[in-house]
């Protein structure tokens, strides 16, 4: 089979959160992460987390990554329930969390090393096609340290890519880049988005990205951190961050976003 | 080519001030030998082949020491680093130990072994193994704990994790940890061979402690040259290319 077969042969997977709770006991007593958090996603949608920071959005991500295990109700990725990380979840981090004792295609082949079956050869042809779709062939054998910010997050892109996963968790992977870099990306990522169709739950707090880039956006309100409403986005793509059609659902959902902060503030 | 040439140049410039101070009588030849008879001393003791011997005893007391030292540290660093309570035992021990100059080990070692191998073995070890388990255990829990949990959604787990990201990323501090563990094993043996004969090999240190019983300045001198020239090889052939790979790979000072 070769990569781009292989790439189609699966379907994106559907996901169920099911009345999620989750807290953390620290020093300091327990914090409500998340309460009763229920979404489903479908099969290659892409979904936006929004809400401001400390709203659990990140907690969500490690559930359905399985880093994590939720303190009651449920998370299942086509009707199977997440016990463990696994290759067909992959995830994606605000800083890159590339390894630097590696360089570029050596941090693309890691995740391909575990797959079982695949020889060096393949491991080293797949790495290079997933380096390529993401630009960066030239810089196969570049240092981490020698990459750009941007540069450094479409590694990580392909490194996520790179086993082939169902489901992508991006944990607001283009939060610390500067606009350009960051509207480069979008294009990139929405591109790849539909070649692929894998689903993807992409975390943000910035409310026009959200919008360029979800299906539906879910808008997030934190202590103690629930959903608190949804927005469908019907726009056709690829879509441009600067378009009025997006300003305007912006504006829309920025609304909701201070009527929300106004209430918490209100009942402290 | 200019950096050699310059390092050249100094070195010479070092031996005619020497040779200068010498032949101008400001203290007496036995304290302050000619370079030539230094240079002497060291051309016959290789061809009598009696320097090449100790070196190669010294070395082999020191590599065997060393290696079981980093044998032994880096899973004990391991170790406490996973877990508390080893910290809170056998890595407070360590801190301990560590700060113990090494060369209070010799004492210890000759009552506990008499005069044999297994005491040089014992001073080396304890030299080397405390460094390697403490620059281990802060490696170890320097590495960003987002690399784990990148490794762990790829598929990553237990024995792979510690050996393909943790060790891996803890490699700038588990490398000077053991040149730190390298020159505190270095010293102690020295210690160890100038305080004691030991009957079944007669290594640099022992040479260098006939030197002064027989008030041979230029032997001492000659040994004296010879250890430098080891320590400086040692860095230069073990450490050096670590070093400039983890630069190069990490990004770190440029060097
Ligand atoms: N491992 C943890 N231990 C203790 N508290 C945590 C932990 N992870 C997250 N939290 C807390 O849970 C809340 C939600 O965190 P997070 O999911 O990171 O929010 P977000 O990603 O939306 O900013 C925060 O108040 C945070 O301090
Ligand atoms: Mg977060």
């Amino acid at each position: 089979m070769t990569i781009q077969e292989e790439t189609t042969a699966l379907a994106p997977a559907k996901l169920a959160i099911d009345r999620v709770s989750k807290s953390f006991t620290t020093g300091r007593g327990t914090l409500q992460a998340l309460e009763q958090v229920s979404l489903k996603v479908a099969e290659g949608e892409f979904v936006c987390l929004l809400g401001p920071s400390g709203c659990g959005k990140s907690t969500l991500l490690n559930l359905v990554a399985g880093l994590e295990m939720p303190d009651t109700g449920s998370v299942t990725a086509d009707g199977r329930a997440v016990r463990h990380p696994g290759r067909e979840r992959m995830m994606m981090f605000q800083e890159s969390a590339l390894f630097p004792w590696l360089d570029t295609i050596g941090n693309v082949m890691f995740a391909l090393k575990l797959k079982p079956g695949l020889k060096r050869a393949e491991r080293h042809e797949a790495a290079r096609y997933y380096l390529k779709l993401v630009g960066l062939e030239k810089f196969m054998h570049s240092n981490i340290h020698e990459l750009s910010g941007g540069m450094k997050q479409r590694v990580a892109l392909a490194r996520a890519l790179a086993p082939n996963p169902r489901v992508l968790l991006m944990d607001e992977p283009f939060a610390a880049l500067d606009a350009m870099t960051r509207e480069q990306l979008y294009g990139d990522l929405q591109r790849i988005w539909e070649q692929r169709h894998v689903t993807i739950l992409f975390v943000t707090h910035n409310v026009r990205e959200a919008v360029s880039l979800g299906d539906r956006v879910v808008l997030f309100s934190p202590h103690p951190g629930r959903i608190c409403e949804e927005f469908k986005i019907n726009l056709p793509r690829p879509r441009d961050i600067n378009s009025v059609d997006v300003a305007g659902y912006a504006t829309r959902i920025t609304k909701a976003l201070k009527g929300m902060l106004q209430a918490e503030g209100a009942t402290p | 080519m200019k950096r050699y040439l310059t390092i050249f140049c100094f070195f010479a410039l070092l031996i005619t001030a020497w040779q200068w101070a010498y032949a101008q009588k400001f203290w007496s030849p036995v304290l302050v030998p000619s370079p030539e008879s230094v240079g002497r001393y060291l051309w016959e003791a290789a061809l009598d082949g009696s320097l090449a011997e100790a070196t190669l005893v010294t070395l082999k007391r020191l590599l065997a020491g060393y290696f079981i030292g980093i044998c032994v540290g880096l899973p004990v660093g391991l170790l406490t680093a996973r877990f508390r309570f080893l910290q809170d035992t056998l890595g407070l021990l360590a801190l301990g130990l560590q700060g113990l100059p090494s060369v209070c080990w010799v004492p210890l070692a000759l009552l506990w072994f008499g005069q044999t191998e297994a005491a040089m073995l014992f001073v080396v070890v304890m030299g080397t193994v405390w460094s390697v388990v403490l620059a281990t255990e802060t490696g170890v829990r320097n590495v960003n704990p987002l690399y784990v949990r990148a490794a762990r959604t790829m598929g990553s787990r237990w024995l792979h994790i510690w050996l393909y990201v943790i060790m891996p990323a803890s490699l700038p501090f588990i490398v000077s940890g053991m040149k730190q563990g390298w020159a505190f094993a270095w010293r102690s043996l020295m210690a160890a061979e100038i305080f004691v004969t030991i009957l079944t090999g007669f290594g640099l240190g022992h040479l260098l402690h006939y030197g002064r019983e027989l008030h041979a300045m230029e032997q001492v001198i000659g040994i004296m040259f010879v250890l430098v020239l080891l320590g400086l090889l040692a860095d230069k052939l073990l450490f050096s290319p670590w070093e400039k790979w983890l630069h190069h790979r990490w990004g770190t000072n440029k060097a």
